[in-house]
This record gives structure tokens, sequence and C-alpha cells, in this order.
């Protein structure tokens, strides 16, 4: 049953695959380090083949070519001055790059903290004041061409954050904050992963960037700011029964680790699901989110992302299990 | 340039000035023309036989020992190797349940560790105990029951270790083991015990070995063996051992914090108490990046010989690719940090690390341009050994220059735990390691089997691994920058890697195949025999190709050059006639030459044990002594414990016996002394050597305290008052006057008079002082309000007074050992091996506990 839930939606076909991510670069963090890259490969074959040749050569090579290959001289050649100047080379460029990519932080960046989770992602966003002024999970909205902080924090153990289009990974490390500089320059959905092993379904914990024009994230940002009064009017229209969804969700005590705001769900030890029904994915960045996967989830957790914290509601009957997801989906 | 007799090129003359004043005219001796004795072969055949039945377990001749731990290495690559492939099928497709997630986190752990610990370290370290004596042309390595027990306690430990996963306990945090996943908080069950219980003992085996081989490279050469003319795998060992004795300290000391905290709640990596996560990467990653080298340069050290007989021709640039070992020994020290380029490091320090990980790479290439040059100086022959070289060369090639890649901060931070580290990391290993390791099987067979290997098979078995390779962990460059983590139990579907993961599975069944094909090959033509070999099949000029039985060399060659059987043809008919040292057994029991380190001088003659139950007994009885600490009977452990400790005293006891015989004629004339004690000893060597190791287990500690208060300072004390640090230095002071006073008094006893209870009575003063100045310590802070439990300050003082304590109880069993012999009239005077190694490992504690108090104590923090 788990299989079918996956790979059903193009959200996540999309964000991944051809062509490999960090050679597809979508800001300034992650582009020098593509061409990098490519010089790398460029060199590693080119000097593969000088090996393969002069093995050749060393076989069946004419007589005074593997007489030049067959003393010290060429050892000193091709073992040490060749690539002490290769390496050289590289050296000060890595380095120099090194220092531009790590560039010190202003302390006026937009400021998001990222915080690692076994087996998800907490992401808050902060205000000038370091407050946190907005909550997600497994999903973080960037502005297009403005340099942002990511504060990366763990709750448990180590893990590591990456999202190959826009940067290179940084560690999560309990007891610390490190700190990685995001830019992208274009919108887009990427995809990110914990690279560091983290037990258990470490290999289903991902997550989803999105970069967004500057003016679509200021009101993208706007209707997610805490405290912002609920919107008025009518609440979206969903197929099922909504309200028998709020009664069971609260009645079967998810509102313990999840919170959505107005409610009385106020748990932190789970993702918030106040957004939920705009949320790209289910499961942190394994699942695409619609009707199917979220009672999926919810009924059978356990099959899909074995180990992970949530417990498989399979007590409930398909219709129960629809309607909470009904009113999950309301959460927009 | 002078043109004398006694100027000539590097390797063709004897060295101009003498190392110890041994008169190198006495070498134009040899070979000598009179003809031996009668029976003296058969007497060295006597000798030297090996126990037959189930007292073949005690046997600790070289010859069987290298064998068992060659094939139990070997038997672990093979389960290793079956965990990888259950692996590769897990991951043929996206959300595949071929493997349960648990226990796929526990075959990759496992995987990691086996290949590492169990197979790769101990493979090199057993063919060094194989080859090393026959190459060296000693009699065996100077301490066969060290062996014997390095062997046994890792045979016993590493299978017991294995099972772990038949039961599902094995580890599941990964080969590297980071906390907190593996602290008691994230990983309750005792798997992370079994790891770290398990591969600290087999820790102690390889620096069992390490020392071994230290002292048997550097004390029993064949005379003339020079430095310039060793072997190169002898320097790739030398190199490797040492930095065994630097590296494995570091990984036994995080092992063993990493216990404490779990079983103790001494929180060294807990941020919230002032422990730091990081710590254990800086310590293991000490360990971890040198222990890349550490298998590689043996590897490289076989590469050097058997291109040179592959091509028929000396090794192009000998000096050089001893150079290019040692720099890698030192470079590899300075790297370790690129593992955690991630974790965000100031940039100082990357640029450091970046810049260190690429001056690495300089010594490869010097290793590989002069095996190239070789090959090209002379004449290929493609025997199978001659194809995994090459094949080698090309897979380590490509692996080093992915090396190069991640050592580019930028370029790291993207692939770093990516697929395209799995790619890059096997292909130097599987280059670098394991096939020259092929290469060397097929080209040493010859001193261990009846029969050689099949060419034919051979050439299908290298083509198989060479293409099962390339297929698997090629794609895998690209699987990794598509954005696939390692230490994946699954991935998802539709992210464009489900082909190349296929791929690379069909590529680990090829690579199998291969292996397979290999077994094959062994069962039809492996013939195990310790005396009736099949010989040089390949035609190397070295001399562990000399005629041998289970004595080595039946004498022992006079070297002059650095391919002896290519130089002399005669060689081997005078070695088997005797015409050269040591033709027989000169005292009638095992023994061999001991040679000046340097020039190989012929300095004394050293009489060796012979076949022990004891060695087996202390390894099992180890072994028993930290399983039954992981889960837990701690009864049964301590029992084991003593008896493991009581065993090594046993098998010590006849190591240091009194001997009649002084001196003995090793052939020619050239008369030598027999066992002695002091600088020249090679026990003197292997002592210093250990207390290198402790030495390196407290500096680690002592960085583990420094780095804890640079991290969180806000948690630190003060050090108690400064009078207490004055008297517990003046005890210490007190200590090291009677470590020094005990030999002292034994040296002022004239030959053969009894010393009385006055030499062992001040060793053991000396150690009871020890204890007091730990006592004022440990209860000085515990009097300030230091506690273990609450800080990293208070888990890292008393750990390093934790590990002065165990070094003391053993200064204490030295001591009444020590007692017991003195009144067993053991003691002989003047000089005593015992009585040397006990005083000056009471010398050595005190220092070491100087060092660590002043510095808790004095340093920022303390004061």
């Amino acid at each position: 049953m788990a299989e079918e839930l996956f790979g059903t939606g193009g959200v996540l076909e999309a964000i991944w695959g051809w062509p490999p991510p960090m050679l597809d670069p979508a800001g300034p963090y992650a582009a020098p380090v593509t061409t990098l890259a490519w010089v790398l490969i460029a060199i590693g074959l080119v000097v593969t083949a000088i090996i393969v040749a002069a093995l050749y050569v060393a076989w069946r090579g004419p007589e005074r070519w593997r007489r030049a290959l067959g003393g010290e001289r060429a050892v000193w050649i091709g073992g040490i001055a060749f690539p002490a100047l290769v390496l050289t080379a590289l050296l000060v460029w890595g380095l120099m790059l090194t220092a531009s990519l790590s560039s010190p932080i202003t302390g006026t960046e937009r400021r998001i903290r990222v915080t690692g989770e076994m087996w998800w992602f907490r992401v808050d966003y902060l205000g000038p004041d370091g407050a946190v002024i907005a909550r997600d999970a497994n999903e973080i909205h960037l502005p297009v061409g403005e340099p942002v902080v990511l504060e990366l924090r763990s709750a448990d153990v180590i893990h590591s954050f990456w999202v190959p289009h826009l940067s290179g990974k940084k560690d999560m490390i309990p007891g610390r904050t490190t700190l990685l500089r995001l830019e992208a320059d274009r919108p887009g959905r990427w995809g990110g992963v914990c690279a560091e092993y983290c037990g258990g379904p470490h290999a289903l914990m991902g997550f989803v960037a999105v970069t967004h024009e500057p003016e679509a994230y200021r009101r993208w940002l706007a209707g997610r700011m805490i405290g912002r009064p609920r919107p008025s009017g009518e609440p979206l229209a969903v197929a099922g029964d909504p309200a028998l969804g709020r009664q069971l969700f609260m009645d079967s005590g998810c509102g313990a680790c999840h919170r959505v705001a107005g409610t009385q769900a106020n748990g932190l030890a789970g993702p918030d699901l106040t957004h939920l029904g705009s949320r790209l994915t289910l499961g942190a960045g394994i699942l695409p989110n619609h009707r199917g996967t979220l009672i999926g989830w919810i009924g059978d957790s356990q099959s899909i992302k074995p180990g992970n914290r949530m417990p498989s509601y399979d007590r409930l009957s398909a219709e129960q299990l629809d309607a909470i997801a009904a009113w999950l989906e309301q959460q927009t | 340039m002078s043109s004398g007799p006694l100027a000539g090129t590097a390797t063709g003359s004897p060295p101009r000035r003498s190392e110890t004043g041994f008169d190198h005219d006495l070498y134009r001796r040899f070979p000598t023309s009179e003809p031996r004795p009668e029976g003296e072969l058969e007497e060295l055949e006597r000798i030297w036989c090996a126990p037959r039945g189930w007292e073949l377990l005690t046997v600790v001749n070289n010859n069987y020992v290298g064998f068992f731990y060659v094939a139990t290495a070997f038997l672990f690559f093979l389960l290793a190797g079956i965990l990888a492939l259950g692996m590769r099928v897990q991951l043929a497709a996206p959300l595949l349940e071929f493997l349960p997630q648990d226990t796929y986190n526990q075959f990759f752990t496992m995987h990691g560790t086996v290949m590492m610990f169990l197979f790769a370290v101990p493979m090199v370290e057993a063919l060094g105990v194989m080859l090393l004596p026959q190459m060296l042309a000693a009699r065996d390595l100077p301490f066969p029951r060290l062996s014997a027990y390095a062997f046994w306690a890792y045979f016993v430990g590493g299978l017991c270790f294995f099972a772990s996963i038949f039961v599902g306990l094995a580890p599941d945090g990964g080969w590297f083991m980071y906390p907190p996943l593996t602290s008691i908080a994230y990983s309750p069950e005792i798997n992370t015990d079994f790891w770290l219980l398990g591969i600290g003992f087999i820790e102690i085996s390889a620096i069992a070995g390490a020392i071994e081989i230290i002292v048997g490279v550097l004390r029993t050469r064949a005379p003339g063996m020079t430095l310039d003319r060793m072997p190169m795998f002898a320097w790739a060992m030398l190199v490797f051992a040492v930095m065994i004795v630097i590296a494995f300290p570091s990984v036994i000391l995080c092992t063993l914090l990493l216990e404490i905290e779990r079983a103790f709640n001494w929180p060294f990596f807990d941020p919230t108490r002032g422990g730091d996560p990081l710590l254990w990467q800086h310590l293991f990653w000490f360990f971890g990046h040198p222990e890349v080298y550490i298998i590689f340069l043996p590897a490289a050290g076989l590469m050097s010989m058997m291109v040179a007989a592959v091509a028929r021709t000396p090794l192009v640039g000998y000096r050089l690719n001893v150079l290019a070992l040692v720099a890698t020994g030192f470079i590899s020290f300075g790297v370790w940090a690129h593992h955690m380029f991630a974790t965000g490091m100031p940039r100082v320090s990357t640029g450091y690390f970046s810049a260190a990980s690429m001056a690495v790479s300089l010594p490869a290439g010097i290793q590989v341009f002069c095996w190239i040059a070789t090959l090209a100086s002379g004449r290929i022959r493609w025997t199978t050994p001659a194809l995994f070289i090459v094949g080698s060369i090309v897979i380590f090639t490509m692996g080093g220059l992915t090396g190069v890649m991640v050592a580019m901060v930028p370029f790291d931070w993207q692939v770093h735990d990516t697929y395209f580290i799995v790619a890059h990391l096997h292909y130097v290993l599987l280059g670098g390691m394991v096939f020259p390791m092929f290469a060397a099987f097929y080209y040493w067979i010859g001193m261990t089997s009846a029969r050689a290997l099949s060419e034919r098979l051979g050439k299908w078995v290298f083509g198989l691994m060479f293409a099962g390779l390339h297929i698997t962990f090629l794609p895998m460059h690209l699987t990794g920058m598509m954005g696939m983590p390692r230490r994946v139990y699954t991935y998802l579907p539709g992210r464009g890697i489900e082909t190349l993961n296929l791929v690379s599975t069909i590529g680990a069944m090829v690579l199998a195949a291969g292996v397979l094909l290999f077994l094959i090959d062994l069962a039809r033509n492996f013939r195990f025999t310790a005396d009736d070999s099949a010989g040089n099949v390949y035609g190397g000029g070295t001399l562990e190709w000399l005629p041998t039985g289970l004595y080595s060399a039946r004498s022992i060659p006079v070297v002059k050059s650095r391919d002896p059987l290519w130089d002399d043809p005669a060689i081997g008919r005078d070695v088997a006639e005797g015409r050269y040292l040591l033709p027989n057994s000169a005292t009638g029991l095992r023994e061999t030459i001991i040679t000046s380190p340097v020039n190989a001088e012929p300095q004394y003659l050293q009489l060796m044990p012979g076949p022990s139950p004891y060695p087996l007994g202390a390894a099992v009885f180890t072994a028993g002594f930290f399983l039954a600490l992981t889960v837990q009977a701690y009864a049964f452990s301590a029992t084991s414990g003593v008896l493991a400790v009581a065993c090594v005293l046993r098998w010590l006891w006849e190591t240091d016996r009194p001997i009649r015989q002084t001196h003995a004629d090793i052939g020619a004339g050239i008369t030598v002394p027999i066992a002695i004690t002091g600088p020249s000893s090679h026990g003197w060597w292997a002592l210093n050597v250990l207390m290198v190791v402790m030495g390196m287990i407290a500096l680690m500690g002592v960085f583990a305290y420094l780095y804890l208060y640079g991290i969180h300072p806000e948690v630190w004390i003060a050090a108690p008052p400064l009078w207490q640090t004055g008297a517990i230095t003046a005890l210490l002071a007190l200590a090291l006057l009677a470590g020094w006073g005990a030999r002292r008094l034994l040296a002022r006893t004239p030959e053969g008079e009894y010393p009385g209870q006055g030499p062992w009575l001040t060793a053991a003063a000396g150690v009871a002082v020890l204890a007091g100045a730990l006592y004022r310590d440990w209860s000085g802070w515990q009097a300030a309000g230091l506690d273990p439990a609450a800080t990293g300050q208070g888990a890292t003082v008393f750990m390093l007074l934790a590990f002065q304590s165990f070094c003391v109880g053993v200064a204490a069993v030295m001591a009444l050992y020590l007692g017991y012999r003195s009144g067993r009239g053991l003691l002989t005077a003047p000089a005593n091996v015992t009585m040397d190694v006990v005083g000056r490992f009471i010398s050595y504690c005190t220092v070491q506990g100087l060092a660590t108090t002043l510095v808790v104590r004095l340093l920022p923090g303390g004061g």
C-alpha cells in the first residue's frame, strides 16, 4: 500500500531528477561550485587518461618513450611537479571560493531558524528582534534576490541541512547554532534532505525549499504571521465532513503533539499543522500532499516511514480518516 | 668525490662507519666454505617443529600464526562483503523491503566496521606477521607469543562481535558512531556497547601487533640489511606500525569516553552539561583518517615489491618511495578535520585542512609514478599479479582524483555524505588495498601453499572484479551528485536515481562473482604447508624466496643489496647449505639474531619462546572480559579479567629465565652475547613503544579537557588549592626516585649474588607512593566539589584520574610479580629484564601523573 502513495504526484519528481541539482544552481551560493565541479571533473578525466596512457606506454610504447618514462625524472615530473602545480592552483581557487561563500554575516539579513528533529525539520521565521513570527515545518520559503541566514540547530542528534540547488550542506549540531547564508536567483521549488545519518528512518527525512519573487514572498509571509486573525468568511470548501474531522482530530489526541493555531491543539513535539493544507509534501518531504496521501499517512504512517514518532491511527475507519484529512486540507 | 674502495653506490658497498663497533670486514667471511657438521639441520627442524593435533592451537611460529591471521581477516572480508550484497539488493529499486530499516542500519554499520577494523587493519598486520620474518631473514618476529595473543584476541573477539548481527544486536549507529545518536538517550540498547567494547578490544590487538612489527623491522633484519636496503614492504610496515601507535590510542580513548558516558552518565559529549558532540568527531577522525593510510601504506609496500618482480627490474625511485611513505605518515595526521568541513568550522581551519588534504596526494602521486616508471623500465609479464597491479594503479588514481575534488571545501560542502563519497572511498580502498591484496595473494601464495593458484582462473577473477568495481562504483559518483545521501536504507521513486542504483547492484554481483571464482581457485589449488611450499613462482628478488623451513632460512645471509636473490644467484644454495650466519642453533633453543636499527649489525642472540597455551588463554579471557562487560555480566567479566592477567604473567614467567651460557658463536667465529638488558635490548624498545601508546592516550585525554574548556568554559570551577598540587608533585617526585632507585640497588649487587628484598621492595614502595599521590589528587578534586557526572570538566578530570589509576594498578601488579620472582631467586643481578621493565614503568606512571595533574590544575580553567 505504501508504495502506491509515493510518486503519484508531480511535486517531488519536478524538484529532483535530471540534471543533477548541484550542477543546476539556483543561486549565487551554488553557481560558483557548479563551475568548480565541472573543472574538477575535467581535471579528473584528463589525469585518468594520462595515467592510462602512461601505463600503455610502459607496456608497449616505443622504446624511446619507455626509456623516458622509466626513470626517476618521470617521477619528478609526473608525480611531483605536475600535481604540485595543479594542486596549488586548485588550492588557491578553493580558498578564495571558500572565503567568498562564507562571506561574513552582516546581521541585517532575514533570519530563519531550522531545527533538525528526528526525523523532520522545524522551521521558524524570525523577526528583526529575533522573535518567532511564523511557524512551519518541512518547507522553507525564501525570497528571490535577497540573502537569507539560516540558523541551524538540532533538537536531538546531529542532522545536516542540504538543498543542493541553493548551496552546500551544513550540519545541525546539538548545543550549537550553525549559520548558513543562502540566496536564490529565481523562483521555484528545490528539494532538500537530511544528509547526516540520524538513525532509524534517516533515509526518509527531507523538505522542500520554495523561492518566491520578493512581492509574492511578502504576501506569503504576511499570511503566515502568528497572531494574524483567522481569515473571515467561509472556510475553504472541501469534500467530506471537515467538522467531524476537527472533532476527531481533537478527540484522538493529535493536539498533544501538533499545533493548529486558533484551536486548542497546541502540541510542540511534532510539526505545526496550522498551514498543512497548503504544504507541498507530507511526512517530511516524502509524499506529495493530497487527500489520498494524507489519509494514508494518518492511518498508516508506520509502514510509510517506519520508526517515525507518529503512531499509525489504524483504529480509525476510512470515513473518519477522510474527515480528518478534509479538515486538515482546510488549514491553509 | 673519492673513488677509494669505500666509496660506492647506495646499495653496493657496506656503510662506511660502523653503528655498534661491529667490524664490517667480518662479513667477508661469508659465505663460508667449510662443510657444516652433520645433524645441524635436523636439530633446527626438531627445535622449530610445530606441535601436532589439538596442540597446534598453542603454536606461536609466524608461518602458522601469520597464515591463521590472514585466513581470518579474509573471512571477515567475505562476511562484510555479503553484508554489502544485501545492501545492494535492498537498494536495487526504490522502497524495497528486502532488508527492514533496522536490519539495514545494522548492515551498513557492520559493513563499514568489519571492513575497517576486522578486515583491513588486521589483514595488513597479518600479512606483516606472515611475510616480514622471511623478508628480513629472521627466524621469527621478536615476540612470537605476542603475535599469537594478538591473533587469538582478534579471532575470538572478532567472531563474537560479528555474531551480534545474527541476534539483531549489532550496532546501528554507523561505523563512525557519532554521539549523541549513540548516547544512551538515543541508543539505549546494548548494540552500541558491542561496538564500543568489541572495537576497543580489537584495537588492543592491533597495537600489540604494531609493537611487534616496529621492533621486528628495526631489530631483527638480516646482517647488512641497512635501512636503505630494506624491502619496501618492511618500510611500509614500519611507518604503518608507528602510525597505529600514534593514531589508535585516540580511538581507544573516544570509545572509552562514550562507554563511560553511557554507563556512568559522565557528560563528555552532552552539550547541556558542558560536553560537546564534536569532541567525538575530533578524536575519532584523528584516528579515522590516518586509518585510511594505515590501510593503504602496507598495500603500497606490497605493490612496490610486486611491481619490481612483475617488470623484472629493481624499483625505480626507492628513496623517493620511502620518502613518500614517511611523508604520507606525517601529513595524514593533519587532515582529520576534512571529515568535518560541514560542521561550521572556522574558515582558517578549513583552509589548513584543505591544504593538508591536497598535500597528502603528492606522496601518493610519487608512488604511482614510481610504479609506472618501474613498469616502463622493465618488461611487464602479464601474470595475474600484474593485472591486479595495473588495475589497482588505475583504480587508485581515480579514487585519488575524487579525493582531491573533495579536499576542495566548497565542492565537499555539496558532495559530503552523499554517494559521491561512497564511490570515492571505495575506489581508494579497493584500488589502494583490496586489489593489491589480491595481487599479493597470487604472488605470495607460493610461500604458504604447496601449489600456486591458477593463472587461467586468475585472469577471470581479475576481469570480473575490475569490471564489477567500475559498474558498481562509477555510477555512484553521479548518484551522489543527483542528491542521494549516504546511509539510507531506501530511496524514493521519481528522483532519477533508480537506473543508477540498479546498475550499481548488478555491478556488485559481478564483483562478487570475481571473489567467488577466487574462492573456487583457492579450493582447487590451495594446499597449506608450513615448510614445503611452491616457492618463487613469479621470480621475486627478496629474501622471503630463499629456501625456508619453519625456522625460516637455514642460515641468515649477509645482505649486500636490495634484491639479493637477483644480484647473487648462488645465495639460495649457500643459505640452504648453512654457509651464512647462525647455520645451526647455537644454544639448542629457538633463537634469532638481533641487529642494530640502522645498519643491521649483529648485536646479540635473542632466545625465543616456543609454543604456549597462555597467549591463547589470555586472549580468550580478555575477550571474555570485554564481551561480558557488554552484556553486563560483571562477575563473569571480573573473573575473566583476573584470569587474563594470570595468563599473561604465566606466559611471561619463562621469557626472562636465567641462562648459564652468556655468549654464542653465530658462525665463522663471530661471537655475540645472549640476552642483554638496557637500550640495546629489543624488550627495551617494545616497552618504549608501549609507553608512547599510553602517553598518547593521556595526551588525547588532555586534549579532550582543553577542548571542552574552550567550548564550555562557563561550567568550569576553580582547581583545588595550590599547596595540594605541590604536595602531589612532591609525592610523584618521590615515586620517580623509587623507580630509579630499585634498578640502581639491583645494579649495585655483584653478579651472581642474591640482591635481597631491597630492589623489589623499593619498587613496591614507589607504587604505594604513586597510589598515595593519586588518592590526594582524586580526593582534592572531590573536596573542591567537582562531580564527574555534572560537567564536562568533572568528566574529563576524573577520566584522567581513572586512567592514572589504571596505570598505577598495572604497576602494582608488576611490583607484586617482581616480588614473587625475587622470592623465587629469579631476580638476577646486576641486570634483569623484569626489573628493567617494572622500574621504567613506575617512572613512566610518575611522569604521566605529573603531566596530567599539572595541566588540569594549573592551565586554563584550573586556576
